[in-house]
């Protein structure tokens, strides 16, 4: 149910349906939990949920007990996306077709471990939506480093900060051909939510990233997590687009960003997270001029038009 | 009708007539043959089922899980490495009490790479809550794959199956095989009525965190079950007997009631151990067969003689047999032998030399090292 029944203008339009129940067991200012809220507002009932390990596996609550209110399959880390296919060929084959199989991973089980289980499940065009909420680390075992870890951040298996920088795994999944790709974070939940409702009127395989700071892993206060996913954006630190068919189209603050309007300097990003804050000037040099790579790519690639 | 063809093409044909929902499969020799047959059974429009071409076999047993889950009956087919990879997800159909079907076809493990018969590779499968059975012959192919849909969709044992034979000893082996008409065989096996499901309509997390007491219990609820199973393959082994003439159970025992000793065997090795029994008892010798059909339940009460004589095709590494020490300290004397490791051939001669062995007091690894 949509308020005033239109566009989603602000978030006071979402639908009141909530299919995160109270007593749930994230943390608090957890940004997996508003994104998945906002997710299946746009998504609805008629969603099975498969979640593989990661922080989204605890924030359910405890057995017998469950704070999700779509039916829920976890399953183990890398196997994710494989188990989707089975979901909706089981769907297809019981005539269940207006059910929507969906992953909700973590950046962990969809950049490392499961990437080859998503890998095939695209490519054999698997009729889901495969999200990835990407906090830039694996949670749920402690702050270790994830392939989507950025570049210089503090992890407990990353000391003295990573030394990589950070794989787009967006852009990986492009070159799977599929109809859908997706950029979003918490911050703008209308943008987020359109996203959703644009990929679940779709078929095929159908791919969302939404980036979720998260304070306990990267070392920010609780009630800050809107502003971190905001300010990921306007500083450039995170991109939003959306690719339809293999059409690429920049949206929100990003298209603005290559409209001419000027990105926010990343030191007021980094400088707000304990993660970073042992960078040196010179790290933090290395980090813009990767920056400035990253958005030379875009600004290529929307070559001007729209 | 009698067909001639091999296990692995009667295993195709075994799956396609207990008309799965949903396959998902991955190739790996010995097995290859299984799944691109019953491609071509789905491609060609005999079969009515989805096929998911996996990207590994890790994921063919995620996605037969999760098909199953959502209520479909499923079925894959794997050997070896990819019985390894399976692994993890071999426990999660096991404890989430999922009653997939699989074929594996028994190869060794590598290095080196080796493709031929071993059992290393489903037995060190036997702590994952599948229930395991052994086939010696193409017919025992067929009726076990269909029996093991019945067995692991009974409402009261609701686990997995996985039904096991020698690579290429029976796997590219023909063989004359009895194959019910497709109406008979529906009447044998009822639809799949999943003991839980993914349901929009009514829905349950599956899986989340559990606290150690309520897990305690899951595992308590396994066990119950594969204590349960051992009443329930003979039951629907007996009644698959009545209805198509060939009986089932858990063990087999051949020739043994006057026997002196009985000789232990699983899968081709058992039916290689038959035709020694019958050498044997031609020279007056009193031996007999306990075949064994199901590794899991392990039918301890079924295996037991004064004399028993266990041959493993597999090794636990600082142990020994796996079998032997399986049925080991259940006040039989026993002998065992390790033998045929890596496809190395096995013929009833050299099963009555161990039979000679045995008699003599000896043991071990046949023929290099016997004491
Ligand atoms: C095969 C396997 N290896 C390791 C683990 C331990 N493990 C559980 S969750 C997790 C990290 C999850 O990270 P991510 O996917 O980024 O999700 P997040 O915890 O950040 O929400 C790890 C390493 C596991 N469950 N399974
Ligand atoms: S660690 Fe981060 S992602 Fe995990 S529950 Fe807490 S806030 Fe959410």
């Amino acid at each position: 149910m949509v308020p005033n029944g239109g566009e989603i203008m602000a978030i006071k339009d979402l639908p009141m349906d909530e299919y995160i129940l109270k007593g749930h067991a994230a943390c608090p200012g957890c940004p997996a939990t508003i994104a998945l809220r906002i997710t299946l507002k746009a998504l609805g009932k008629k969603t099975i949920l498969i979640v593989p390990a990661c922080c989204s596996a605890v924030i359910q609550a405890l057995h017998p007990h469950t704070a999700f209110n779509v039916p829920t399959l976890n399953i183990a880390f890398e196997a994710s996306a494989a188990a989707a296919s089975g979901v909706a060929a089981a769907l297809k084959m019981l005539e269940k077709k207006d059910v929507l199989p969906v992953v909700w991973a973590g950046d962990g089980g969809s950049y490392d471990i499961g990437l080859q289980a998503l890998s095939g499940a695209l490519e054999r065009g698997t009729d889901f939506i495969y999200i990835c909420y990407n906090n830039q680390m694996y949670s749920n075992t402690g702050i270790q480093r994830s392939g989507a870890t950025p570049y210089g951040a503090w992890t407990t298996t990353t000391w003295t900060g990573k030394k990589e920088r950070q794989k787009e795994l967006a852009e990986i999944v492009m070159a799977h051909h599929i109809p859908y790709v997706a950029t979003a974070t918490i911050a703008y939940p209308e943008d987020l939510y359109e996203k959703m409702k644009k990929a679940k009127e779709m078929k095929g395989p159908r791919y969302i990233e939404i980036l979720s700071p998260c304070p306990p892993g990267w070392r920010f206060d609780m009630s800050k997590t809107v502003e971190m996913s905001k300010l990921a954006v306007e500083t450039g630190a995170w991109v939003l687009y959306e690719v339809i068919n293999g059409e690429l189209k920049f949206t929100g603050y990003s298209k603005r960003i290559l409209e001419g309007k000027e990105r926010k300097p990343i030191e007021e990003w980094l400088k707000m997270q304990g993660r970073f804050r042992h960078l040196k000037p010179e790290d933090i040099e290395k980090i813009k001029q990767q920056l400035d790579e990253k958005w030379q790519h875009y600004k290529k690639i929307y070559g001007g038009k729209e | 009708m009698i067909i001639v063809d091999t296990a692995n093409h009667i295993a195709a044909l075994a799956a396609k007539m207990a008309k799965p929902h949903v396959i998902a499969a991955y190739p790996i020799t010995p097995q290859t043959t299984i799944v691109e047959r019953l491609a071509e059974y789905v491609e060609k429009g005999e079969l009515n089922a989805e096929y998911i071409r996996v990207e590994s076999e890790h994921s063919a047993m995620a996605a037969c899980i999760a098909a199953a889950a959502t209520g479909a009956r499923t079925f894959t087919a794997t050997s070896s490495h990819g019985l390894l990879l399976m692994h993890e997800m071999l426990h999660w159909a096991g404890l989430a009490r999922l009653p997939v079907v699989m074929v594996n076809v028994n190869r060794a493990i590598g290095p080196g790479w080796n493709i031929w018969s071993d059992l290393n590779d489903s037995l060190a499968q036997r702590d994952t809550g599948w229930i395991q059975f052994y086939a010696s012959s193409n017919q025992e192919v067929f009726d076990s794959v269909i029996q093991a849909y019945k067995i692991a969709e009974n409402e009261e044992i609701l686990l997995p199956a996985m039904v096991s034979y020698d690579g290429f000893i029976l796997s590219h082996t023909s063989m004359p095989v009895e194959v019910p008409e497709q109406s008979k065989i529906d009447e044998f096996l009822p639809d799949f009525k999943p003991g839980w499901i993914l349901d929009v309509e009514n829905p349950i997390t599956h899986g989340n965190i559990v606290p150690p007491e309520p897990y305690m219990e899951i595992r308590y609820s396994m066990q119950k079950a594969m204590e349960k199973a051992k009443k329930v393959i003979e039951e629907i082994g007996e009644e698959y007997g009545k209805k198509f003439g060939r009986e089932y159970g858990l063990v087999e025992e051949y020739r043994c009631e006057d026997a002196d000793y009985v000789i232990v065997a699983m899968a081709a090795m058992a039916a290689e151990a038959k035709v020694a029994v019958d050498e044997l008892r031609q020279k007056g010798e009193k031996v007999g067969l306990l075949k064994l059909r199901t590794f899991r339940p392990f039918p301890h009460e079924r295996l037991k003689h004064d004399k028993m004589i266990v041959i493993d095709r597999d090794i636990c590494p600082g142990l020994g047999g796996i079998v032997y020490n399986e049925i080991k300290g259940n006040g039989s004397e026993i002998y065992g032998f390790i033998a045929g490791l890596g496809g190395v051939d096995v013929s009833y001669k050299d099963i009555e030399r161990m039979y000679e062995l045995a008699k003599e007091g000896k043991e071990g690894w046949y023929p290099t090292e016997v004491k």
